[in-house]
């Protein structure tokens, strides 16, 4: 298993780099020097800036800079705000709870409608439950976050004043109080992204499992008398998740799009919303961190994938 | 087929409806702000009481037009890459199936957003605001697109190209690329016209997106993700501002992807009922 693990981790490294090599060579081929606010700053004299362009590598062979450039995200060393004046990573920290909170409920939510709907759809296919289960679906999701948001905003919070539609996140309570508050602010944001997802997901697992329910071993299954619920729960689901896996973790870098926005439209202070701040602001350092960051959880939640791959699928040895 | 007409009729609508209904996008009149609808305005106003409907039908237009426009770089690009690696040795197949797996995993709003924060200037200059931003979004969203139809073109070629027609015209001392041209490509197109198809309505949604968030074409420029960034901020007065273009953005995507469902049915051999 420890070595199963090390050797994603060693495949995971690679596209890490692959990632890092498109992010920089996007920044080298924008047109000025993006990092180099100082250095384009008519006040500073023009001997200072050729000082400071020598101190920032701006003037080295590209693959050089490029090194620089990884070995100064490596150590953590990612820059300072221009707008802000406070530390990059720091920036990142303080909001990425709020992200990684409102993504890793939603995806439960996501999960908790896809897996029973597209079960259950799957073994009744072309009843009435799977014909409408499937319409919703493709309502689901052709309606895009941004839309879904405003018509939330709209229903609940204009029109039944029930819920507000800012997030914020100094809420002057305690105990219950506060987690009660919290959980209404974030119920929108959090069901605007889980039933996006959880749509897309009912169709993969749907499919998947109408792939494997006509196997012969579940039929050898039936023959030998198990009910129905038990060849189900047994048998098929279990085979049929292995391909949702794969799906599910080529959705990530769908599901971080959604988060952005579905942040912008609540203002939800994460990353997200850090990074469309930012860019309205030319706040160079912090969107490239973000970026970074996010392609860094994509990487992280293939690895994940794999790792639950190998744990589904017996057929893939760990050694 | 429902949603075959109905996709028709939004692309005529949105093609001829201008001829037909004339008011221009840009009439500003205060007298009518925010405006429900009414004989006048059909589908209302905006804050500076300029027609919606007009305003969608023009919006539609760059909404399709980009959208069939990337979906073209999408299929272009993963059609060369996924016959390169079909039919290049096991090396060139991993290395291309490995780049193809790196863009897999990029995380594409953030990057779409930075590249056109970093480039939108630049082009301006160049081509002018309007064509500028419209080349740089269809060609973004189109190079983050083409990865599935790669993949799929790549395995239709490692099986087609064993096939004993492929054989019979090598044999017959066809050349490689009469080969791939001639044989091996008409025969992979059925997954890649399904692909492509959806990937009309994901170009559109990625740019309705990019409108939405205020980063997409310049704010003169009525594209359905505008208007509703516009109108998110009147959400309480005139909802129907928000309304329309968000329903014109669904039924599109809707009908889209109804025809992508039913081309795959269509073109599935392996189709069971």
């Amino acid at each position: 298993m420890a070595n199963y693990l090390l050797r994603r981790l060693l495949i995971a490294i690679p596209s890490l780099l692959g990632i890092s090599v498109i992010l920089f060579v996007v920044l080298a081929l924008a047109p000025g020097d993006p990092f180099g606010e100082l250095t384009t700053n008519p006040a500073i004299p023009p001997e200072v800036r050729a000082n400071l362009r020598a101190s920032l590598g701006l003037d080295d062979p590209i693959h050089l800079r490029y090194i620089s450039w990884l070995t100064a995200m490596m150590k953590g060393d990612w820059g300072y705000s221009f707008v802000s004046r406070i530390p990059v990573d720091q920036l990142i920290l303080q909001r990425l709870p709020t992200t990684l909170a409102v993504i890793g409920i939603s995806q439960i939510v996501a999960l908790a409608i896809a897996l029973p709907v597209g079960v259950y759809a799957a073994t009744r296919p072309y009843s009435i439950f799977d014909q409408v289960a499937n319409t919703l679906a493709f309502v689901g999701f052709s309606l895009p976050t941004f839309f879904t948001g405003l018509v939330f905003i709209l229903i609940f919070s204009i029109t039944l004043d029930w819920l507000p539609f800012v997030y914020r996140t100094g809420i002057d309570a305690s105990g219950w109080r506060w987690w009660w508050e919290q959980f209404r602010q974030s119920i929108m944001p959090i069901m605007v992204l889980g039933l996006f997802q959880g749509a897309t997901w009912t169709r993969f697992v749907r499919s998947a499992v109408l792939d494997v329910i006509r196997l012969d071993y579940v039929t050898t299954a039936r023959s030998k008398g198990l009910t129905e619920g038990t060849v189900t729960m047994k048998h098929v689901v279990r085979n049929a998740m292995i391909p949702v896996v794969t799906l599910v973790a080529l959705q990530m870098p769908a599901v971080f799009g959604g988060a952005i926005v579905t942040e912008q439209i609540f203002r939800v202070p994460g990353i997200g919303s850090l990074l469309i701040t930012s860019i309205l602001a030319n706040d160079t350092p912090v969107i490239m961190a973000v970026t970074f960051v996010f392609a860094a959880l994509v990487i992280f939640f293939n690895l994940l994938a794999d790792i639950l791959y190998g744990w589904l699928d017996p057929r893939i040895s760990y050694s | 087929m429902v949603s075959g007409v109905i996709l028709l009729t939004l692309i005529l609508g949105v093609l001829l409806g201008p001829l037909v209904w004339t008011l221009p996008i840009d009439e500003i009149d205060f007298s009518a702000r925010l405006q429900g609808p009414s004989w006048e305005h059909p589908l209302g106003t905006d804050d500076l009481g300029q027609d919606l409907l007009a305003r969608i039908l023009y919006g539609g237009r760059i909404s399709l037009a980009v959208g069939f426009a990337a979906m073209l770089v999408a299929v272009v690009v993963g059609v060369v890459v996924g016959a390169l690696a079909g039919m290049s040795g096991p090396r060139g197949d991993a290395a291309l199936m490995w780049v193809t797996d790196l863009f897999l995993a990029l995380p594409q709003l953030p990057l779409l957003l930075l590249i056109i924060y970093l480039f939108r200037d630049s082009l301006k200059e160049v081509v002018g605001p309007e064509v500028g931003v419209f080349i740089l979004i269809v060609a973004v969203i189109g190079g983050f697109r083409w990865m599935p139809v790669a993949r799929l073109v790549r395995a239709q070629f490692l099986s087609l190209r064993e096939k004993e027609f492929v054989e019979a015209a090598r044999a017959l001392g066809a050349s490689r690329t009469r080969l791939v041209v001639r044989h091996i490509l008409p025969n992979a197109l059925g997954p890649v016209i399904v692909a492509a198809t959806i990937d009309v309505a994901a170009a559109i949604l990625a740019e309705s997106t990019l409108s939405f968030l205020g980063l997409g074409f310049p704010p003169d420029i009525p594209t359905w993700g505008r208007l509703l960034f516009d109108a998110k901020d009147h959400l309480d007065f005139s909802p129907h501002w928000a309304l329309f273009p968000g329903l014109a953005i669904f039924l599109t995507v809707l009908s889209i992807n109804y025809v992508g469902d039913g081309l795959r049915d269509a073109l599935d051999p392996r189709r069971v009922q």
